[in-house]
C-alpha cells in the first residue's frame, strides 16, 4: 500500500520562521523602530526531485508613531517526487499556508515584540505565539535582546486510499524556545553579534509516514521497511557568533559561526562568509558561501541489523551525517519614488533576485533506487539544489 | 536526558554575562563610537539582515532539510539614533 | 532540565528589567561654547555672531533617519519665531559634505547649515544622541538639551523656545 508523505518536516519550521520574522533576526537596529515597508516575494525550490515554489507577502507599518506592525502571508507549494517519496510511496502534490502577525513598540531604549503564526497543511497544523524584547546600552553599542516561544502542533494522517483525513488518529507536539542575543558596535566599521537559543519540543516528533530499512533476507531486495521510532522529546542548543565589517571604498564582508548539539546526538558546525558591493547609488551584489556539516542521531541507520532492532529507529537523512556547501548570488536594483506608474505614497523601492545553489552529500545515507546491488552497498546519496528568489520591495 | 552538563554549563555562563550587564550599566561608560560616528554603520549594506522576508525564506529552506536549528539572527547596530 | 532553564531565565528576566531601568542621564548648563565653521553658501559663522538671539543648534546628518524626519518642522519652528529673535542652526556631522548639500537640493531649509566635518564642534558639545539639539539663551548660556527625536517632541521644543524668547537680553 503506497502511503503519501507530506510537509511534516516543513511545517514545525513555520514555528523558527516566526521567530526569524519577528524582529530577531536583525529586523530591529538600535535607537529606531523598523522602517515602513511592503515585500512581495517569488520563491522555487528545485532538487533532489522536489519542486516547492509560491509566494510571500509581507507588510510592515508603524502606527500612532509608537507601534510597528508586520503581517506575513506565506505559501509552499509542493510537487515532491523526492528519494524518500519514490521509494516508499508516490509523487504528490501539497499545499501549506502560513499567517503571521507581529506587534513591536519601543519605550525608551526597549523595543517590546509581540507575534503570532499560524501554519496549515491538509494534515498539520502548528500555531507559535512569541514575546520578546530588545534593550540598548552604553551609547547604543551595546544591544541585548531575549525572546521566548510556545508553538502547539497538531499531526495528523491522511488515509492513502480515500485522501481524507483519519479521524482517529491525532497527535501533539509542545515546543518552546528560549532564545538571547547580544549585538556590538566593535568600531566604527565593525558590529558583532551573539545568539543562543534552546529549543524543547515534546510529543510526536516522527513523521507518521516514513519508514526505516532493516536486513530482511526473505525479501527479494534483501530488505524491508517499518515505521520509524522517535523519542517523545528533543532538547537542542545552538550558540553562533557573528561579524560585519565595512571596506573603506563601501563594502561589507560578514562571517559567521554556529555551534549545534541536541539530545539526539546530532552535532552540526555552520559556517558562512559574504561579501557585498554596492555600485553606485543604484546597485548592490551579495556573494555567500555557506558549509554544513552534521552528524547522525544517535538512533538513525540507513540499514538495521534486524526488524525492531532498537527503541528508536530513523532513517530520515535529515538526521543522517552531511555536509552541505551552498554558494549564493544576489543583485539589488534602486528605483526612486516618483517614477510613472508608481503610486505617490512610494518613497523608493527595490527590484531583487537572489540564487542559492545547495550541493548535499550524504555520508550514511544510501541510494536505494539503485537496483541490483547487496543492501548496504547502494551508493551513498548526494543531490543539488536550486532556490531562486524574486522580489519587490517598496517603502513608504 | 543528558543536557543537564551542557545546558548548565551555558546557564552559568549566561547569568554571568546578565550580572555583569547589569553591574556594568550602573557604572557610566563612554562609548567609543560616537553618535555621530556612525554613518557607515548605518549604511544599509552594513545591515546584518537587509531583506527580512528573503532571510526568513532562506533560513526555513535550511532548517527543514538540516538537523540543526536556531540561533540564526542578530538585532542591533545601525544608526543607534534616539 | 525545565526547571533549570526556568532558574536560568528568570535570573536573565530580572537582570534585564533592571538594566532597563536603569537611564543615561543629561545635562545643559553652563554657557554655549564659542565655535565657527563653514556655512553653506561659502561663508564661514560663528556661534558669538548671535550673541543676543534665541539660537537652537541641531547637530544632524543625512544617514540618520530621525534627524531628516524632524528637518521640515524645524524649518517650520525658525520661519515662524524668526521674527521675535529666534534662529535655528543646523551643523551636519558628515566628513562629506557632499550628500548633506545634495540632501538640501531636495528639502530646502532657510536656516543656516553648517559643516563640523572634523565632528570638532560636536566633541565641544558632548553630542550623545542624534540627532541633538541644543537650546541656548539670549545671554549665550545652554538652557536645554535635546537627545533624540520621537514625533511629537517638536511640542516641547516650541515650549522651550516660547519661554526663551520672552526673556530679555
Amino acid at each position: 500500500m503506497s502511503r503519501l508523505r507530506t510537509l511534516h518536516d516543513l511545517a514545525p519550521v513555520a514555528f523558527a520562521a516566526l521567530v526569524a520574522l519577528g524582529g530577531f533576526a536583525g529586523v530591529a537596529t538600535a535607537g529606531v523602530l523598523p522602517e515602513d515597508r511592503a515585500d512581495i516575494l517569488y520563491h522555487r525550490y528545485d532538487g533532489g526531485g522536489v519542486t516547492i515554489d509560491g509566494p510571500s507577502l509581507l507588510v510592515r507599518k508603524k502606527f500612532l508613531e509608537k507601534f510597528s506592525v508586520s503581517a506575513n502571508y506565506y505559501v509552499d507549494m509542493v510537487s515532491s517526487a523526492s528519494i524518500d517519496v519514490v521509494t516508499t510511496a508516490s509523487p504528490y502534490k501539497e499545499q501549506r499556508d502560513q499567517y503571521s502577525l507581529t506587534f513591536d513598540t519601543m519605550r525608551g531604549k526597549t523595543t517590546y515584540s509581540l507575534g503570532y503564526t499560524n501554519s496549515k497543511e491538509n494534515d498539520y497544523q502548528a500555531d507559535t505565539a512569541f514575546f520578546g524584547l530588545s534593550h540598548d546600552l552604553f551609547g547604543d553599542l551595546t544591544t541585548i535582546s531575549m525572546s521566548f516561544a510556545r508553538g502547539w502542533d497538531i499531526v495528523q494522517q491522511r488515509d492513502a486510499i480515500t485522501g481524507g483525513v483519519d479521524p482517529d488518529f491525532r497527535e501533539h507536539v509542545d515546543r518552546r524556545t528560549y532564545s538571547m542575543g547580544l549585538s556590538q558596535v566593535l568600531t566604527r566599521n565593525l558590529v558583532a553579534g551573539a545568539s543562543f537559543e534552546t529549543i524543547t519540543d515534546e510529543g510526536f516528533l516522527n513523521n507518521p509516514y516514513r519508514t526505516v530499512r532493516y536486513v530482511d533476507p526473505t525479501s527479494a531486495v534483501g530488505f524491508s521497511f517499518e515505521d520509524e521510532i522517535y523519542p517523545r522529546t528533543r532538547t537542542s542548543n545552538a550558540v553562533s557568533i557573528r561579524g560585519r565589517y565595512f571596506l573603506p571604498y563601501r563594502a561589507a564582508v560578514h562571517a559567521e559561526y554556529r555551534y549545534y548539539n541536541d539530545t539526539w546526538g546530532i552535532l552540526a558546525h555552520t559556517g558562512e562568509l559574504g561579501y557585498t558591493h554596492p555600485l553606485g547609488e543604484k546597485w548592490i551584489f551579495d556573494l555567500k558561501y555557506r558549509y554544513y556539516t552534521q552528524d547522525a542521531a544517535d538512533f538513525f541507520s540507513d540499514l538495521f541489523p534486524r526488524a525492531q532492532a532498537q527503541n528508536f529507529l530513523a532513517r530520515d537523512k535529515e538526521l543522517s551525517t552531511f555536509v552541505s556547501h551552498t554558494a549564493g548570488f544576489g543583485a539589488t536594483y534602486e528605483f526612486p519614488g516618483g517614477i510613472p506608474y508608481m503610486p505617490r505614497f512610494v518613497k523608493k523601492g527595490t527590484l531583487n533576485v537572489r540564487w542559492d545553489h545547495i550541493f548535499f552529500d550524504y555520508s550514511d545515507f544510501r541510494d536505494i533506487r539503485v537496483s541490483g546491488v547487496a543492501a548496504g552497498t547502494e551508493p551513498l546519496y548526494s543531490f543539488q539544489a536550486d532556490v531562486l528568489q524574486l522580489f519587490v520591495s517598496i517603502w513608504f | 536526558m543528558s543536557t543537564s552538563v551542557g545546558a548548565r554549563r551555558i546557564a552559568k555562563i549566561a547569568c554571568l554575562l546578565a550580572a555583569s550587564t547589569l553591574l556594568a550599566a550602573c557604572s557610566s561608560v563612554e562609548p567609543w563610537v560616537k553618535p555621530y560616528e556612525r554613518d557607515h554603520l548605518a549604511d544599509p549594506i552594513m545591515a546584518f539582515d537587509r531583506d527580512p522576508v528573503s532571510s526568513a525564506y532562506l533560513h526555513h529552506v535550511f532548517e527543514s532539510r538540516e538537523g540543526a536549528r536556531g540561533a540564526a539572527g542578530s538585532a542591533g547596530g545601525g544608526c543607534g539614533c534616539n | 532540565m525545565t526547571g533549570k532553564l526556568r532558574n536560568l531565565f528568570k535570573c536573565i528576566a530580572l537582570a534585564s528589567a533592571l538594566v532597563v531601568s536603569v537611564s543615561l542621564a543629561g545635562d545643559g548648563g553652563g554657557r554655549a561654547a564659542d565655535f565657527r565653521l563653514d556655512a553653506r553658501g561659502g561663508k564661514q559663522l560663528g556661534l558669538g555672531e548671535l550673541k543676543g538671539q534665541v539660537v537652537m543648534i541641531n547637530f544632524w546628518a543625512t544617514w540618520c533617519g530621525p534627524c531628516r524626519q524632524e528637518m521640515p518642522l524645524l524649518e517650520q519652528m525658525h520661519k515662524k519665531y524668526k521674527p521675535m529673535g529666534f534662529t535655528l542652526v543646523g551643523i551636519n556631522v558628515e566628513e562629506d559634505s557632499s550628500g548633506a548639500e545634495a540632501w538640501l537640493q531636495k528639502t530646502p531649509v532657510s536656516f543656516p547649515i553648517l559643516f563640523d566635518r572634523e565632528n570638532r564642534v560636536s566633541k565641544l558639545y558632548n553630542v550623545s544622541g542624534m540627532p541633538s539639539s541644543v537650546l541656548i539663551d539670549r545671554k549665550g548660556n545652554v538652557r536645554y538639551l535635546h537627545r533624540g527625536y520621537k514625533a511629537g517632541d517638536e511640542n516641547t521644543y516650541l515650549d522651550h523656545i516660547r519661554a526663551l524668547v520672552k526673556e530679555k537680553a
